[in-house]
């Protein structure tokens, strides 16, 4: 059962719809409660980063979200629900993130087309368990003003750390982050086509069947 | 690298296309949803519903068709004509639309693109502009709104211009002039909007065959092209189409 996150904003139907076509069980939920007992959680995005972040602290789900994460629970952020992850964004400085991975959410220089819209094409790590059946080079759907830079990315050391794959806008950014059981990715699964429909699949089955890592 | 956009359009009357199509084996060739979806086989990159409906009492289907769509098309889906206060605007998005095109109700006032794109995010925020030359040399575009009809004596370049200023995400720009001929996109004009401003720019008016599209995203230095009838009718194919743009070395999505 995947537990997708209403938190008043972004586009909740486009990713119902994608979890229904491909037949998986889930709730749509804005309450703490519930999201403490998820097996796994989804947080869809579209939209302005300080009010995600401030619809998810009026709903007292920032420390439920933390906790949640904290013990390993499989989550999938897309768009602004990968920014979420993050320390900071520059699209609204003075709300802090849920601050599980580090870094800051930049905005695209100045010279570029913004919002980078349109489908753009992914450089796949090897390993990552989002792109598994996954040819090389796919063409994702991409809406978003502000990314992750990759200098963001910590060594390749860290322990559990994917930077799952790049894609390429005026600078190489960050298009999909992997860190234990915490997805994270930049454009839309639920708007990718048969391709975004398969990495869902994949994120289901991985909701299914944990990593037995450790927690981030 | 961002691919360039193909994009079909479909004008829908009461809840059904207007333009019929015949080369596709559909059980039912007057249905968006299921023209959207064979659209999305074919390849192309987004689908753009135009909702020419007259009568107020049947704007509500637009909200049904986008539902039944958007339950089985998963790219992108944009709805324009009607299109007037957030309101309206919610309902369509809500139902599983991407993105909202707004013309008329934007150049009667400007402050509604602001709104749309506060409230939803500028990526959800379509300007649709529709233009046509002042005269055969001239240099200047004009603005006509009411689908055409109703000129303005709003310059469309510095139009484009403070719609991005006003918080659009994208400009969906069609060439009167161009628009049925199938003589080709006006490149000029693309490329003096897309020039003003720092958003994406789709051209629209004019595709008569490949090239033309080859043309309007190289010369006229559009993002994305859209067309209606040929892909209706099947004188274009999309899968041909875009092997036709990666032939001319045009980064596409196959």
């Amino acid at each position: 059962m995947i537990t997708v996150i209403d938190y008043g904003a972004g586009n909740l139907r486009s990713v119902e719809n994608a979890l229904r076509y491909l037949e998986t069980p889930f709730q749509v939920t804005s309450q703490a409660s519930d999201v403490a007992q998820a097996s796994a959680i989804l947080l869809p995005g579209v939209g302005h980063f300080g009010q995600m972040i401030r619809s998810l602290d009026v709903l007292g789900l920032v420390p439920v979200l933390r906790q949640a994460l904290n013990r390993g629970l499989p989550y999938l952020g897309i768009c602004l629900g990968m920014h979420a992850l993050y320390e900071r964004s520059e699209e609204a400085p003075s709300w802090p993130g849920l601050g599980l991975l580090r870094g800051t959410i930049r905005r695209f220089e100045p010279g570029l087309k913004v919002p980078h819209m349109g489908w753009n094409q992914l450089r796949i790590a090897p390993g990552s368990r989002l792109f598994q059946n996954i040819a090389a080079g796919p063409f994702v759907y991409f809406a978003h003003s502000y990314y992750l830079p990759t200098e963001e990315i910590p060594s390749s050391n860290e322990k559990n750390f994917h930077a799952a794959a790049l894609a390429d806008y005026g600078v190489p950014f960050v298009a999909a982050v992997e860190k234990s059981n915490i997805y994270g990715v930049q454009f839309h699964p639920e708007k990718s086509g048969e391709l975004g429909l398969q990495m869902l699949r994949n994120f289901v089955e991985v909701s299914r069947k944990p990593s037995s890592r450790m927690p981030a | 690298m961002l691919a360039k956009r193909v994009i079909a359009c479909l004008d829908v009357k009461d809840g059904r296309v207007v333009k019929g199509i015949q080369f596709l084996q559909l059980r039912d060739a007057g249905d968006p949803a299921e023209l959207a979806a064979a659209y999305n086989r074919e390849g192309v990159d987004e689908v753009v519903f135009l909702d020419i409906t007259a009568s107020s009492e049947n704007r509500g289907l637009m909200v049904e068709t986008v539902v039944r769509t958007a339950r089985q098309v998963f790219i992108p889906l944009a709805v324009g004509g009607g299109i007037r206060s957030i309101t309206d605007a919610r309902s369509i998005l809500t139902s599983g639309a991407d993105k909202v095109s707004v013309n008329t109700a934007a150049v009667e006032k400007p402050e509604l693109i602001t709104e749309l794109s506060e409230e939803f995010g500028s990526q959800a925020v379509v300007l649709a502009i529709d233009a046509r030359r002042d005269g055969l040399d001239s240099n200047a575009w004009r603005v006509y709104t009411y689908g055409g009809r109703q000129s303005t004596n709003i310059n469309a370049i510095e139009w484009a211009i403070e719609g991005e200023a006003f918080g659009a995400g994208e400009i969906l720009l069609t060439s009167m002039d161009r628009d049925g001929t199938q003589n080709g996109f006006d490149c000029e004009l693309t490329r003096a909007i897309s020039r003003a401003v720092k958003i994406p720019v789709i051209a629209s008016g004019g595709a008569g065959n490949a090239e033309h599209f080859a043309q309007v995203l190289t010369e006229g230095e559009a993002d994305a092209a859209l067309a209606a009838s040929i892909f209706h009718y099947g004188s274009v194919r999309v899968a041909d189409l875009k092997s036709h743009l990666k032939a001319r070395g045009i980064p596409v999505r196959l």
